[in-house]
């Protein structure tokens, strides 16, 4: 591979234990994603694709394998270590959620910047310019509860874009919009990607969300089951 | 940005927040109200104890106390005086008795009492009788046959102002000495028992029945706080020859009014144990609820890169910011309700027949006190931060993934 990987798993494994039954969520999973990606992860509900991303963000630990982030193992990190990481280097996006009630879009955008001690001023400069980027000028100061579910989503991509990490997970982004919101959110996201050259991972089991993407990677219990890149648009 | 994240999930459920508030409020006005009261009946009573012949300070001939006769005296009262007079802080006041037990008669009644010779000027400035005499006047320095008698005794006696009345006594000499005085004056006291027990006269009409020359029995002093006592009895101890003679404060020689305010203060002790208790119990429990209910929130920071140690340190705000108002609000109540009721007084009657029985008036008049203040304040405040670290641990606990599958 000629650029240099982000993300490096080598066979990763997750077991869930509920009472005495064993889950598999992760059956020996490798992968590389290189600087620049677009890529989905696609797979039916509880093919282990929210494990998977969980393990890359350093959320969760793997039982077996190895995981690797920007050449750091993460399973020799601490606790402590880990938020770092996540702070520094990783966007979180999740399904729902994902913004902080009672601050305001800006003060959402800000709050990453200000645990990673950025000053006020850049702070705002930032997170008003990229607000103004995912299409919300003029929203700043609406609290979560005054944003539609695709404005809230876009405030989440851009507080997990905003200090350039070096990869941006985004878990389901577009399952509770319809159709022609997440689809715009794609858009946003997809542009992000080629005008910034942010690195995406999203799940999905979308067929539209999945013609976004620029390499295609299907789950099915737990394990890689293809691994496709896709030259071509998809524009449907 | 955190304080203000902090500031204004207080308000998320303003319900929740106002029963919080209130829980706090409540307490910490109970405390100063509560503390304030018995600190103005303890004080009251005190104050009358103090007030009745004791002053904070005394100073006996070390044998006067459990055998008080003229015997037991004070021979040279100049060296009291001396050592007494460079030590005592500004605002103080001293002066020397001769007290006797005596029997009083009258034509057709006899009972024991308490003669007390006193300098009417100096006494005037320590104890309660240069402002007692309500019928008749004063004593006139050196009124060789004057005596005060109290209102209680007068009326046992059936008798009145310029009436006679005969007081036996041992003299110096041992035998019995007898002198008959004329009435001048009629006092009130804050008890009957006071007015019946005590009769005053002149130190030279005392000394002349007694046929002492230059000796007394105590010297007393008043000081300007209560606060003094302890510092100027040890002082005065050092320089005084003890034995023969003995210090002695209000402590000792009010035994039954230092019970009575440890009594209260223990009171008070279990009184802001039961509020604290009840009051961290709400605190808990409210946090935790509102801890349970932003699970997937604090999940939400923990997977953004917040360490555990920044949401334990924001829940902690969240509790200050209640804890702050509350209180603020607590004593604001507090110093209010104080202030309205210092002029008034509170109405114990329910308690009245106890109270007066020990000497303790019938309206209490709460009194503020910087220390219990201070006290209920830094209980609630301190105490309040530390039970609620137990919800903030909890909420760092979340592990993101746990949190953010919570719906
Ligand atoms: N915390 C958990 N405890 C037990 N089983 C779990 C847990 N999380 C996921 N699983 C199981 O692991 C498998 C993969 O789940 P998940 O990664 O959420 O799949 P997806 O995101 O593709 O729907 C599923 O069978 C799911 O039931
Ligand atoms: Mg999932």
């Amino acid at each position: 591979m000629e650029t240099q990987s982000i993300v490096s798993l080598s066979d990763v494994t997750k077991t869930y234990r509920q009472g005495r039954v064993q889950i598999t969520a992760l059956d020996g999973v490798s992968l590389e994603v290189p600087q620049g990606d677009f890529l989905a992860l696609a797979g039916p509900s509880g093919s282990g694709k929210t494990t998977l991303l969980n393990l890359i963000g350093g959320l969760d630990r793997a039982d077996s394998g190895s995981i690797r982030l920007n050449g750091n193992d993460l399973g020799a990190m601490s606790e402590s270590e880990l938020a770092g990481m996540r702070l520094e280097q990783v966007g979180f996006v999740f399904q729902s959620y994902n913004l902080i009630p009672v601050l305001s879009a800006e003060e959402n955008v800000e709050y990453v910047m200000l645990l990673q001690g950025v000053a006020a001023r850049e702070r705002r400069e930032k997170a008003r310019a990229i607000l103004d980027d995912v299409g919300l000028e003029g929203m700043y100061d609406r609290r979560p509860a005054e944003l539609s579910g695709g404005q809230q989503q876009r405030v989440a991509v851009a507080r997990a874009v905003v200090s350039g990490p070096s990869i941006v997970l985004a878990d389901e982004p577009t399952a509770n919009l319809d159709s022609a919101t997440g689809r715009a959110l794609m858009d946003m996201m997809r542009s992000m990607n080629e005008a910034k050259g942010v690195t995406f991972v999203f799940s999905t089991h979308d067929r539209m969300v999945m013609d976004y993407a620029g390499r295609l990677i299907r789950i099915r219990d737990g394990r890689v089951a293809g691994d496709e890149r896709r030259e071509g648009e998809a524009e449907s | 940005m955190h304080t203000l994240m902090a500031w204004r999930n207080i308000w998320r459920n303003p319900r929740r927040t106002l029963v919080i508030l209130t829980a706090v409020v409540i307490g910490v006005w109970s405390m100063i109200f509560l503390g304030a009261l018995m600190r103005g009946l303890t004080n009251q009573y005190l104050e009358i104890g103090i007030s009745t012949l004791t002053g904070h300070i005394q100073v006996h001939h070390q044998d006067f106390r459990s055998d008080p006769v003229i015997q037991n005296r004070i021979d040279r009262p100049g060296r009291v005086a001396e050592a007494l007079e460079p030590l005592l802080p500004p605002g103080s006041h001293w002066t020397e008795r001769i007290r006797v037990n005596a029997i009083a008669n009258t034509a057709r009644h006899a009972q024991g009492v308490t003669l007390v010779g006193i300098d009417p000027e100096r006494e005037a400035r320590v104890s309660f009788i240069g402002g007692a005499v309500k019928e008749g006047n004063y004593l006139e320095p050196d009124d060789p046959y004057g005596i005060l008698v109290g209102k209680a005794l007068a009326e046992d006696f059936e008798t009145r102002l310029d009436r006679r009345v005969v007081l036996m006594s041992l003299g110096v000499d041992g035998k019995v000495a007898s002198r008959a005085f004329r009435i001048r004056g009629i006092f009130r006291a804050e008890t009957e028992a006071t007015e019946k027990q005590y009769m005053f006269v002149t130190m030279a009409a005392a000394r002349d029945m007694l046929g002492l020359e230059r000796g007394v029995t105590e010297a007393a002093v008043l000081l300007p706080s209560h606060e003094l006592t302890g510092k100027t009895a040890e002082a005065l101890e050092r320089r005084l020859p003890t034995p023969p003679l003995a210090v002695q404060t209000w402590r000792d020689l009010l035994p039954l009014v230092r019970v009575t305010i440890e009594l209260y203060d223990t009171f008070i002790f279990l009184w802001f144990l039961v509020v604290f208790i009840a009051m961290a119990f709400g605190i808990v429990n409210t946090l935790l609820m509102a801890v349970f209910e932003r699970v997937r929130e604090f999940g939400l920071l923990k997977a953004l890169g917040m360490r555990p140690r920044g949401i334990v340190q924001g829940v902690l705000t969240e509790s200050f910011f209640l804890l702050l108002l509350g209180t603020a609000a607590g004593n604001a109540l507090g110093v209010l309700s104080v202030n309205l009721l210092a002029e008034s007084g509170i109405d114990l009657s329910a308690l009245a027949g106890r109270l007066a029985e020990v000497g303790m008036r019938r309206v209490g008049y709460p009194q503020l006190q910087a220390g219990g203040f201070r006290l209920a304040n830094v209980v609630v405040f301190v105490l309040g931060i530390v039970v609620s670290l137990y919800p903030a641990v909890k909420a760092a606990r979340f592990t993101p993934v746990e949190a953010l599958a919570h719906t």
